[in-house]
């Protein structure tokens, strides 16, 4: 058993300690976003968030429920359009480029910014089909040997290939929990993303399955930039070069992970981890 | 507190829990029995209207027939030989001279054919009962006789032991659907005729036969016996393939275009309003507006199946709209959460994933709409399609009833015993069609239905 799976499955480990993961994260700012506002309807449900997040960087989102942090990670790669009376106000930038820009095709952004929800979501058709999908939708692959490799490369690096290399052709929808969520992230990573993001990829896993992926996570971050939302603290210790806490659709701080779980300069921030609320 | 008041504390709670679950129990099984009362009562008026129209359609499949040797006499079929297409004449020519023939057979007294043959079972008759004679085979036979001559001259001078359908009083009578002891004035046919009918059937010339007069026919009223189906069949087959062509379609797209990409406003939700009371209007009114618009105003004609489609399209279309939409909301969001995040636009999204989930739903809410377009009469009878059609239609514009519409007419007609039975055997193909499309709704359920 690895480092990991110990580490998910033996609790309580101390916070922050359990983070001996080296840090990938450039000084390059891959994302930035400046006085984010969300409403919903007539409800302001962000309140003007600044943050910005370094290429290769693992960024992890804490805080209680409803405190808006699922709710900024989406506006990251827009999937808030798709809610009916949602409206997003401030600047969100991928390279120096502005993601709310009308003239900008919110296609390609979510070619360049994939993202992993709470629940596994795979389609239900053939474990092939799901990584070929986006593939093929974007016209990555040529020829059908092109996408084989892109399937296989992708699930190879999800860490599913040895399990499912003989049933390619079988419903993604039968496989396991865990199994499912490293299909949606290798569905993710076909279709060459620079920034993933995950919405609580582990609530709905047990803790093996959690390690695998939090392995995943750790390992992905060689190439890509990864934010994350989690209710899990320890998960956030774990993975995460930085954490960023939010408290009522506002981001108290955002700091090394370390730092936050330690030594948290807001005395929310030290009320959460320390589970006075939330 | 000490440990006997304790339990004696207890055991009180207990007899408490213990007689309130006797009462929840006792409701529990009342509601269920109720239940199954109803499920059972149900089940037994379906099977008691099942029975009974099959008790009373089924017989009509069956008619009094014929087999009589008919001899094709030239000396009564007195007609020049079947012309042959020359050498270098046209067409039309050839054509010309085929109708003049065809003119000429149909001059021939075929009836005095079949008075021959009868007369050939039963001796010589006298004059004053031809008429009698001639209410034994149903009159639309003779006709039947010429079509078979001129689809094959070569029967001239031949004798052939052919089938030919007994009138419908003769059937009335045979089948004992008439009090045999009535007096002679109130008998539909004469107390020769009857006589001359039992010998007959004694003698085996008269048997019941099963008789496709139902479905190869159209209606009839000059010969009752060979009244048939098949003109409103194809009506109603017509008025399907134009509701299937239009409503499907049009209801899928419409849900389609409301559930998933038109905006949440004022104006949807009143069309969505709207849409589910249309659902609601009686189907007459669409008979009402059928009959203004599309023959009032744009001139289509009268009684034609291509209107009846289109006033059963807009019967339809709500009932394909809402079934549609449903099937729609019932695929859940993270579907196209997947496909989104991934990069589809929400066309593609729609088109390559919801739809292809939610298409067992659409499928069974459009066939059980078009099912129930099948079954509707009364928007029929607005436009004209209650008339009476004695030809079977050859395309959607010409004149035509329809299946529950014939029902309907047959159900109204006066030889009541004969067309009592023919009316339930309507109905059994009616409902048998009913049931196929349902059996395909069903069928196609299962071949579209993904495991998730």
């Amino acid at each position: 058993m690895n480092m990991a799976t110990k580490a998910a499955i033996e609790t309580p480990t101390p916070l922050g300690a359990g983070n001996s993961r080296t840090s990938k994260a450039s000084e390059r700012i891959k994302m930035r976003a400046r006085q984010v506002k969300v409403h919903y309807g007539d409800t302001e449900a962000l309140h003007g968030i600044d943050l910005d997040i370094h290429e290769n960087e693992v960024v992890a989102f804490i805080g209680p429920s409803g405190c808006g942090k699922s709710t900024f990670l989406r506006c990251l790669n827009r999937m808030n359009d798709t809610i009916p009376g949602c409206r997003v106000e401030g600047r969100v930038q991928l390279d120096e480029s502005d993601i709310y820009d009308p003239s900008l095709d919110v296609v390609l952004l979510r070619a360049q910014v994939g993202i992993v929800f709470q629940k596994p979501n795979p389609f239900p058709k053939s474990i092939y089909e799901n990584i070929a999908y986006g593939p093929r939708l974007h016209g990555l692959a040529r020829r059908r040997s092109e996408l084989d490799d892109i399937v296989e490369g992708s699930l190879r690096r999800a860490g599913l290939w040895e399990e499912v290399k003989d049933r390619l052709d079988q419903p993604g929808t039968g496989l396991s929990g865990g199994q499912q969520q490293r299909l949606c992230i290798a569905r993710t990573i076909a279709v060459s993303p620079e920034v993933i993001l995950m919405d609580e990829p582990c609530s709905a896993l047990d803790p093996i399955a959690t390690a695998k992926v939090e392995q995943l996570i750790d390992e992905l971050s060689d190439s890509y930039t990864i934010v994350m939302v989690t209710h899990n603290m320890q998960q956030a210790a774990r993975v995460a070069d930085r954490t960023a806490f939010f408290h009522m659709g506002d981001l108290v701080e955002v700091d090394t992970t370390d730092q936050i779980f330690t030594n948290p300069s807001d005395q929310r921030t030290h009320d959460y981890i320390t589970g006075r609320f939330g | 507190m000490t440990p006997t008041s304790a339990s004696v504390d207890h055991s009180r709670r207990r007899d408490l829990i213990e007689a309130s679950l006797k009462r929840r129990h006792a409701r529990e099984r009342r509601f269920r029995r109720l239940g199954l009362g109803a499920v059972i009562l149900g089940m037994g008026l379906v099977a008691i209207l099942f029975a009974s129209i099959l008790m009373r359609g089924v017989p009509a499949f069956w008619q009094a027939t014929f087999t009589l040797d008919v001899h094709f006499d030239p000396e009564v079929i007195r007609v020049e030989a079947k012309p042959e297409r020359g050498p270098g004449e046209s067409e039309a020519d050839f054509r010309e001279r085929h109708l003049a023939w065809q003119g000429q057979v149909g001059m021939v007294n075929w009836q005095q054919l079949l008075d021959r043959a009868l007369m050939a079972e039963l001796g010589e008759v006298e004059a004053r009962q031809a008429r009698d004679l001639r209410a034994l085979i149903a009159s639309g036979e003779r006709f039947a006789l010429r079509d078979r001559f001129i689809e094959d001259p070569d029967l001239l001078g031949q004798t052939r032991s052919l089938k030919l359908l007994a009138s419908a009083n003769v059937d009335v009578w045979l089948k004992g659907n008439i009090d045999r002891s009535l007096p002679d004035h109130q008998q539909q046919l004469s107390a020769q005729t009857r006589a001359w009918a039992d010998a007959l059937h004694d003698r085996g010339v008269i048997t019941n036969a099963f008789s496709t007069a139902l479905f190869l026919n159209p209606d009839s009223r000059s010969s009752l016996a060979s009244a048939g189906l098949a003109g409103a069949f194809m009506g109603s087959l017509f008025m399907m393939l134009v509701v299937i062509l239009l409503a499907v379609p049009l209801g899928v797209a419409s849900a389609i275009y409301l559930e998933e990409f038109a905006p949440r406003n004022r104006l949807t939700d009143l069309i969505e309003i709207n849409i589910n009371n249309l659902a609601a209007v009686p189907s007459i009114v669409f008979g009402l507006l059928g009959a203004a618009i599309f023959i009032g105003y744009l001139g289509l004609p009268l009684s034609a199946p291509l209107v009846g489609g289109l006033v059963l399209t807009l019967m339809t279309l709500p009932t394909i709209i809402i079934a549609t939409r449903a099937a729609l909301r019932s695929i859940p969001g993270s579907i196209r959460q997947a496909a989104l995040g991934i990069g589809a636009s929400r066309v593609q999204t729609v088109f390559h994933h919801v739809l292809p989930l939610a298409l067992p739903g659409i499928l069974t809410g459009s066939i059980l709409g078009v099912a129930q377009a099948l079954g509707e009469t009364a928007p029929l009878l607005l436009i004209g399609m209650n008339a009476f059609v004695a030809n079977v239609p050859g395309t959607p514009l010409e004149q035509s009833t329809a299946l529950p519409v014939q029902i309907y007419l047959w159900q109204g007609n006066e030889l009541r015993n004969f067309f009592e039975a023919r009316t339930s055997a309507a109905i059994i193909v009616l409902l048998g069609l009913m049931l196929s499309l349902n059996a395909l709704a069903i069928w196609l359920r299962k071949r579209f239905e993904t495991r998730w």
